[in-house]
């Protein structure tokens, strides 16, 4: 603990992660908006005579092995990424929230029931569980960012489960209630801020898994398919190319990791900013 | 004790239930997997033995209870791709599996841990900084891309390391760098944050006084304490590590558990897909299991709660 020249604590405000975070994040949305009106050039246009191509001015990022511009993908995948993040949260976010917001409520046994259900659906690793649910319903992005939902869905259960739980029975509630604060007020001001926090930094979090885990199946062939530029399925293409080229795979690489990174430290950031007592 | 025996007892319960999820899985497939299997063009009276000998003819509950009790005997039924047992393909591929992952988790533990101290103990300069930077980083990362890149640098350009397969120590090497990343990060994080908070306590701040050397002070005294989040984020990491050991073993063309998983799931071999699943889940859950006995150990005041 950092202490000032009188030996008082001081709690160090560093906002660092936060505003990295919330400036990559908001480029990258930005991008996503306005990057193909302003490139205005189509992701899937071949160009047999410049093929794999090193990046230069005219191909910031080089082309690959059809001799599309890479960085035109790019543009385009971060659009589908911000796709794909939103479908699966939807998904698991309104199955796990409602279920567990139930759950809390219900009597014991069914309480227990839907919370075994979660567990057994929580042991499976991640990636498993989804190629269970990609080898019947086949190969597909739609089909893979349903096998991810599936698999985040237990954590949002569990989550809003806790929160309810711990609100209803807060020391906070109760005096609340004691003095006399009208319903509303109490749900206004002090409960809406306390799922909130927890509940956007867990959907931050997972959209970076999210990310990682539906450009891991695209990568397997299981996911995207091709010529759509996802992540994934760009580098599962620059793959067969690396020896002659190594800019196909680098550069999806670097576009995942900058998305990945800057929706941790947004994640982080919002916990610590919101959350002040559990500063690590 | 209680909690962790109730734990225990409840395993095959959970494992009930996982299986009956995997079954319904492979079951729920819409069409009949008789016919799927032997193609379009097979007679239907071949396709009917086909399904008599599967057991398809009979009632759902009946077909969940035969391949329960083979299941509980080891025995998952054969590969469709070319009839080997399914428990044989297991049996053969798990040592490549478990070698790969135990090596990756002690690259991660020694890296992870005396990172973590340093880190605690640099809390808030510059080390500190530089290793959680080095974290976050290491674990927003596609493993697949590290991979890529890493078999570019040094297998392609360099010629150092083998570009994929098993064989010599050197084709470990990638593939261990790989799979160690994300439990690094995460070792070196929960042990910075345990040693922190044990770092306050006052018992810490005693041993000082007395004036032991601190490297004595931070292994001996502290860092058991500090242990007990570490070894409950491995346990639950495992999941983790099972799934990126499913991209990893199929980048470096690794003779594992998960490459055999990934081509069964391209041709839809369920019998293995059914077995690999069962396996890691269970594997998941006896790793939990032996985390909490650790966690109990190492805590006495757990003991009682």
């Amino acid at each position: 603990m950092m202490r000032n020249r009188f030996g008082v604590p001081v709690f160090r405000r560093s906002g660092t992660t936060f505003w990295l975070g919330g400036s990559v994040c908001s480029f990258l949305l930005l991008m996503a908006m306005l990057g193909p009106l302003i490139l205005n050039a189509d992701p899937s246009r071949q160009d047999l005579y410049h093929v794999l191509l090193p990046p230069s001015f005219a191909h910031p990022c080089g082309t690959d092995a059809f001799g599309r511009d890479i960085f035109v993908r790019l543009v385009y995948g971060l659009r589908l990424t911000l796709g794909e993040i939103t479908v699966s949260l939807i998904v698991a976010a309104g199955i796990g929230i409602p279920v567990g917001l139930f759950s809390a409520m219900a009597p014991r046994w069914l309480d227990n029931a839907i919370m075994t259900v979660s567990d057994v659906l929580f042991a499976f690793p991640g990636l498993i569980l989804a190629l269970l649910i990609v080898s019947f319903l086949g190969p597909g992005l739609f089909h893979a960012l349903l096998a991810i939902a599936a698999f985040s869905v237990p954590v949002y259960v569990r989550l809003a489960r806790t929160m309810l739980v711990r609100i209803h029975h807060a020391t906070w509630m109760e005096a609340l209630t004691v003095l006399g604060v009208g319903r509303t007020r109490i749900m206004v001001r002090h409960v809406f801020p306390n799922v909130v926090t927890s509940l956007l930094v867990q959907l931050t979090l997972s959209s970076g898994e999210v990310v990682l885990a539906a450009a891991s199946l695209s990568f397997l062939g299981l996911g995207a398919q091709p010529p759509l530029p996802e992540w994934g399925t760009m580098m599962s293409d620059g793959r067969n190319a690396l020896g002659a080229a190594f800019w196909p795979c680098l550069f999806p690489g670097l576009a995942i990791a900058m998305t990945v990174i800057g929706l941790n430290c947004l994640g982080d950031g919002i916990r610590d900013r919101l959350d002040g007592r559990n500063k690590k | 004790m209680m909690p962790l025996l109730r734990r225990a007892l409840a395993m095959p319960l959970m494992m009930l239930g996982i299986s009956f999820v995997v079954f319904l899985a492979i079951h729920a497939l819409p069409g009949d997997p008789a016919r799927l299997l032997s193609g379009p063009q097979v007679p239907e009276n071949v396709v009917q033995g086909l399904r008599h000998r599967l057991g398809l003819d009979l009632p759902f509950s009946a077909q969940y209870m035969h391949f329960l009790r083979r299941a509980l005997q080891g025995d998952f039924g054969v590969s469709l791709r070319d009839g080997t047992p399914v428990s044989a393909l297991i049996v053969q591929r798990l040592p490549y599996s478990l070698t790969l992952g135990g090596l990756a988790y002690l690259v991660a533990l020694s890296f992870g841990i005396p990172g973590g101290i340093i880190a605690a103990v640099c809390a808030g300069k510059w080390p500190d900084t530089a290793l959680m930077a080095v974290t976050l980083v290491g674990a927003s990362l596609a493993g697949f891309w590290v991979a890529l890149i890493g078999m570019e640098v040094f297998a392609v350009r360099l010629h150092w390391l083998p570009l994929m397969g098993a064989g010599s120590w050197k084709h470990y090497v990638l593939p261990v760098f790989v799979l160690a990343l994300m439990p690094s990060a995460l070792i070196l994080r929960m042990t910075r944050t345990g040693m922190r908070e044990i770092l306050r306590q006052d018992y810490i701040r005693t041993a000082y006084a007395k004036g032991l050397p601190s490297w004595k002070i931070l292994t001996v005294h502290a860092l058991p304490n500090a242990l007990a989040p570490v070894v409950t984020v491995v346990a639950l990491n495992l999941g983790g590590l099972v799934s990126s050991a499913v991209v990893t073993e199929t980048v470096f063309d690794w003779p594992g558990v998960a490459r055999l998983l990934v081509d069964s799931v391209r041709y839809r071999d369920y019998p293995v897909i059914q077995g690999i699943t069962l396996l890691a889940v269970l594997g998941v859950l006896v790793a939990t299991l032996v985390a909490d006995t650790v966690n109990l150990l190492l805590d006495p005041q757990h003991r009682t709660s």
